[in-house]
């Protein structure tokens, strides 16, 4: 019998073009919490997918219990006790505890087929009391808080006998409160025996919990520690891998006038008591952790869900924000999280998606001039430097990153001064990351005022000349360029407390 | 996220909705029987159970679909297609056994209901566009087997007009059928797997395929129930009426719909119970059978059935929302 | 700060040219004329066509709209209702004794507000779904139309007002000028205009139009009304050629609308298709159903083939817009990969 459970050697996985995984190595014992760290785009969901069954490796072995495994889909993974549990969780909302706990694997008579309802939810209540929670396993799951699902997660992972848990970022959307009651979990799993691999982007998190840590970058393997033998510095040096600074251009404009400034903006149940200004030529980072509020507060600038409180002002003058359309008219522009989703038409030309928050000024009393469309289109395009021959290619023809540069291409048609640019570099290379840094401190320069929400915390002390980081829906602390660093936008991000240093 | 933010409230909403929907076709009778005591005569207690039967059992096979997130415009004309085809076969062999001529409404309405099965599942196409089409096809069907001819009571045999007024161990027929479908339903929905496995899909398609719930077998499977029932309907339908005629049924599956809603059913999928459309079923039915005894027009039948189902569907959509945002403002920052 | 040239200039080929649904839906109506001028010898004469044009084309009124909803991937069948009410409400007013062109007004107003009404609900609550609620409407307008008339018809119109259904200009029928005239009006709009291109925009991604100032609500609200007014036009027309109109008139338009948008090449998933593909669909079923009455297919008959048009018609769109999906699958995942 091996000494470990999980396994990987030299696994490399290639997607057309891409190579997202590079002669990875992992191994994994039982009973013990191994976190698994690096950047986004590091590789580690599809990490995660190849042990999971979901993608298959180009290369490298795995082995369970020194046997060697293939799997060709999540089924069989699951089948000899490997269970993930999803950030996002996935779950049916109107069904109960126990009939999600036991979706797939449901207690049956063998003759009738009838469910056995009274055994599975005396069986799913026991599983819910063995990780301390008290639920009614009659409950729908729509009805669950989030830390409530995961738990249900969890029992679900166990219940189906998972000998190895995967948690990918567990404790984004929880409460410091929940936190605590998630690790505790997890400790008791460990101590029965549970292999868990632990993603997270907090440190706190590892340190509380991991036994060993790996780490990942560009979707290579850095290396395997024990926590209590690695430091600090060091881990921060195997996840960014480089100087911090030199990926970013030197920003030295000179801050001009107040452009923006919000006062005790509040929205109900997601952010409260904001306050900052921001000045012509300034980039202001956001930062926090996932659900902290950020992307919440920057919509509500926008109009798409609107604010309950609070006021704002625009170049000094008090103005009243409800639909996206008021905020590009003041002059706020906003680059959503989600190209895909929220920026691009992928089925459109190029030249359509640059223009379509730009019609009126293509148009005359309505008609379309298209001339002045694809003309327009080639001057940004080319502006933001976008990797194609033509601005008829289709957007979903565009790698992640120039599809980035045509949504940032989007903002520069109408005559914006507030530009919010909600995690720029998601899901972008590094190429395309410098490039879109550039684009963003041109346009500082040029006087636009910049809002930049970021969960990369490099990026963020790279390019800003402050910070605010949010907790839980409230700003938790300001930081001038001088004196941010990792560890106070961490602690700043996980503590409660609100410090000091108000709105400049 | 706003599915999430569902409170415990709605399931106890769901209780106090059936309660209520319950008291309401009490208070509805109670009013109906005291400007018209006809209301509760044996008589009429029986014809109003005898419709809500068929309405029942149709709706039954609705909430299926619905639960899915589909919808089937088609069951009037299944139910027409399958009811005449019965008739027809009657009408040709006078002395073939009640039985029989059930089993070929069913049979007809099966293929019907795989038809579109197969259309929603395989070729993926809108299930209110195929449906929509299907109708059209099925209606015309049943003008073209009939010659654009009834099948009138004389020409049916009194074993098959016998169906919809004989009873079983005291239960007239029709009820019997309808109340052993109910309890075959109650049974299905909440206590098999597959059951299980249509509230699933239509919660969430996504994770549906995750947990390897093959979605096409239960596309089929409710589109095929659902034409089944409205094959069997068909029949019950033609000899209550003792008649068969190219528009029968027609527009009937708009007041199927209505009892799903009223019944709670939600048009976005993953809920439905079984009792409640039930009771939204008993509640169309008293309505549509006590409206013209308290002199409202028949012709005000419609308008009021639409007004319902909007007021339902309305009330339905409101109420989550408050629910939704009371728990945003319960949550502190 | 680059030296990239990115082009400018779309090539004209041919390929692309002749690749456009609409050629199909030409050779489709060549292919009609053929036969039913080989059915019979009278159809090319122009009366003949002129009457078969003026029998079919009330209810295409309607088919401006629904291609727009349609490409906003929703739908409206509450549309033939809403012309029996319009009928009604304006028959009612006649015969109660207001002037014919106030009642043709009401009608259209009446048209109107049962589309802003559909409009509104689903404006107001984003939840609802267009089925549902058009669904409902559907019944209630109806409803509504029977509580006003019951079972009894009205009619005995003026003289003048026939002219709708039955009127020429310059031996055009009038019916027939003024859907050419709106359609290239609606075609223009939909394929030159902003509002058009917001259209589009909304039926290929809701929530990126949003995020990029497309007023979607507004845009759903103007096209649900215009459904409305269109219900109604076809309305007017219908009661003039009938010169009555009972409650059950205009009874499953919305399916024949329906057809008409699909067979013109607008995809049921939304973003895709044209307005003039739709045009050309409403003559090529017009005559495909003329010519079934030519060759005496009763007109129930013609139920089957609707319907069985209609399935096929929205089965080969779907093919045609996801045919050349497993490529843009492929770049969608690679993107996620990346991320």
């Amino acid at each position: 019998m091996s000494k470990y459970v999980l396994e990987l050697e030299g696994i490399t996985k290639e997607f057309p073009g891409v190579k997202a995984l590079d002669n990875v190595h992992f191994n994994l014992k039982a009973g013990e919490i191994h976190a698994l760290m690096g950047e986004n785009g590091a590789g580690k969901s599809t990490f995660i997918k190849v042990i999971t069954g979901v993608h298959s490796p180009t290369n490298g072995d795995m082995y369970l219990n020194g046997e060697r495994v293939e799997f060709n889909n999540p089924k069989e993974a699951k089948k000899l006790g490997i269970a993930a549990i999803y950030q996002h969780v996935t779950n049916y909302p109107d069904l109960s505890i126990t009939e999600n706990i036991f979706m797939g694997h449901e207690k049956v008579i063998k003759w009738t087929r009838r469910i056995k309802w009274k055994e599975m939810h005396k069986e799913a209540k026991a599983l819910l009391e063995s990780l301390g929670s008290d639920l009614d396993p009659k409950t729908e799951m729509g009805s669950l808080s989030v830390a409530q699902q995961q738990i249900v997660e969890i029992a679900k992972s166990l219940s189906s006998q998972a000998k190895i848990i995967i948690m990918d970022e567990p404790t984004a959307a929880l409460t410091h409160r929940e936190s605590e009651e998630l690790y505790k979990i997890t400790e008791r799993l460990r101590d029965e025996g549970v292999a868990i691999i632990f993603i997270s982007h907090r440190f706190e998190d590892m340190y509380r919990l991991a036994d060993r840590v790996t780490v990942l970058r560009d979707s290579q393997y850095i290396g395997s520690w024990d926590v209590d033998k690695i430091a600090h510095d060091q881990l921060i040096v195997a996840m960014v891998g480089r100087e911090i600074k030199q990926l970013f251009p030197d920003k030295k404009n000179e801050l001009g006038d107040e452009l923006l400034r919000v006062e005790g903006l509040g929205q109900i149940g997601r952010f409260k008591d904001i306050s900052f200004s921001l000045k012509q030529g300034e980039i202001l980072g956001i930062t926090g952790l996932v659900g902290a509020g950020r992307t919440e507060l920057c919509q509500a600038l926008f109009g798409i869900e609107p604010y309950d409180e609070g006021e704002v002002y625009f170049e000094g003058k008090k103005q009243i924000i409800k639909t996206p359309n008021d905020a590009m008219d003041l002059g706020i522009g906003y680059l959503p999280e989600d190209r895909q989703d929220q920026s691009l038409i992928l089925q459109w030309e190029i030249s359509r998606n640059i223009s379509l928050s730009a019609l009126e000024s293509i148009s005359k009393k309505g008609w379309l001039n298209t001339k002045k469309e694809n003309d327009m289109a080639k001057d940004l395009a080319e502006k933001v430097d976008v990797k194609t021959n033509s601005v008829f290619n289709l957007a979903n023809s565009l790698s992640g990153g120039n599809q980035q540069k045509v949504a940032v291409a989007k903002l520069l048609t109408t005559d914006l001064k507030v530009l919010i640019f909600d995690e720029p570099t998601k899901g972008v290379d590094v190429g395309a990351k410098s490039a879109i840094y550039q684009i963003m401190v041109d346009l500082a320069e040029a006087g636009y005022g910049i809002i930049m929400i970021s969960s990369e915390m490099p990026e963020v002390i790279g390019l800003s000349d402050r910070i605010a980081v949010m907790c839980e829906g409230r700003v938790t602390r300001f930081l001038d360029k001088s004196n941010a660093s990792q560890e106070v936008i961490l602690q700043a991000a996980m503590s409660k407390e609100i410090n000091d240093s108000k709105a400049g | 996220m706003s599915e999430m933010m569902k409170s415990i409230n709605l399931a106890k909403l769901g209780k106090f909705r059936e309660f209520g929907l319950l008291g309401f076709i009490v208070l509805l009778s109670i009013v109906i029987q005291l400007l018209n005591p006809a209301f509760l005569s044996p008589g009429n207690l029986t014809d109003l159970i005898k419709n809500t039967a068929i309405l029942s059992i149709l709706a039954l096979g609705m909430m299926l679909v619905l639960i899915t997130r589909g919808i089937d415009l088609s069951i009037g004309a299944t139910l027409a297609l399958s009811g005449m085809i019965a008739a027809l076969t009657v009408r040709a062999y006078p002395d073939l056994h009640p039985l029989l001529a059930i089993l070929i409404g069913i049979v007809v309405g099966v293929v019907c209901g795989a038809v579109l099965g197969l259309l929603v599942s395989k070729v993926g196409i809108l299930p209110i566009i195929a449906s929509l089409g299907l109708m059209n096809a099925f209606r015309g069907m049943t003008y073209w087997v009939s010659g654009r001819e009834w099948v009138s009571a004389y020409q049916m045999s009194d074993s098959f007009k016998h169906i919809a007024t004989s009873s079983i161990l005291g239960i007239n027929t029709l009820v019997f059928i309808a109340i052993i479908i109910f309890i075959f339903f109650n049974y299905f929905v909440n206590n098999t797997v597959t059951g299980r496995q249509i509230y699933a899909l239509g919660s969430n398609p996504d994770s549906a395929k995750i947990s390897g719930i093959n979605s096409d077998r239960i596309y089929m499977l409710v589109y095929t129930l659902m034409g089944g029932l409205s094959g069997l309907a068909g029949v019950l339908w033609v000899s209550k009426f003792a008649s068969a005629q190219g528009n029968t049924g027609s527009g009937y599956e708009l007041t199927v719909i209505a009892a799903c809603i009223l019944g709670g059913v939600s048009i976005n999928g993953g809920v439905g119970k079984v009792t409640g459309v039930l009771l939204g079923a008993v509640l169309l039915g008293v309505l549509d059978n006590g409206l013209p005894l308290i002199n409202v027009s028949p012709f005000w039948q419609m308008g009021i059935e639409g007004a319902i189902i909007l007021i339902a569907v309305l009330f339905n959509t409101i109420v989550k929302k408050t629910v939704e945002r009371n728990n945003l403002l319960r949550r502190v920052i | 700060m680059s030296t990239r040239i990115v082009s400018n200039i779309q090539k004209f080929t041919w390929k692309r040219f002749f690749l456009q649904w609409e050629w199909m839906l030409i050779a489709l109506l060549v292919i009609i004329f053929t036969i039913n001028s080989n059915i019979s010898p009278y159809f090319l004469n122009y009366t003949s066509i002129t009457d078969a044009t003026m029998t079919f084309l009330d209810k295409a009124f309607i088919v401006f709209p629904m291609v727009m909803i349609m490409i906003m991937r929703e739908i409206d069948i509450s549309v033939g209702s809403t012309a029996a009410l319009s009928s009604i409400v304006m028959a009612t007013l006649y015969n109660a004794g207001v002037p014919m062109v106030i009642a043709i007004v009401a009608c259209l107003l009446v048209g109107a507000l049962c589309g802003f009404f559909n409009g509104y609900l689903l404006v107001k609550y984003r939840e609802l779904s267009a089925v549902i609620v058009t669904l409902s409407t559907m019944i209630l307008y109806r409803g509504i139309a029977y509580m006003i008339l019951e079972d009894r018809s009205a009619g005995d119109f003026p003289d003048w007002f026939s002219y709708f259904g039955w009127g020429y200009v310059g031996g055009i029928p009038f019916i027939l000028c003024l859907f050419v005239v709106l359609a290239i009006g609606f075609v223009l709009l939909l394929q030159k205009t902003t509002i058009g291109r917001r259209i589009y925009a909304v039926g290929s991604n809701p929530k990126a139009s949003r995020f990029s100032g497309v007023k979607v609500d507004k845009i759903k609200l103007l096209v649900f009304t215009l459904a409305g007014l269109m219900a109604a036009i076809t309305a007017i027309f219908l009661t003039s050629r009938m010169g009555s109109t009972r409650p059950n008139v205009a009874n499953m338009y919305e399916l024949d609308v329906i057809a008409m948008v699909a067979l013109g090449g607008i995809s049921t998933v939304g973003g895709k298709g044209k307005m003039l593909g739709a045009v050309l669909a409403v003559f090529v079923i017009g005559y495909l159903q003329f010519g079934l009455g030519l060759i005496n297919i009763p007109a129930q008959m013609l139920l089957i083939v609707i319907g069985i048009l209609l399935i096929v018609s929205v089965t080969v769109t779907n093919f045609r817009v996801t045919r050349k999906a497993p490529q843009r699958k492929a770049k969608k995942n690679q993107a996620k990969k990346v991320s």
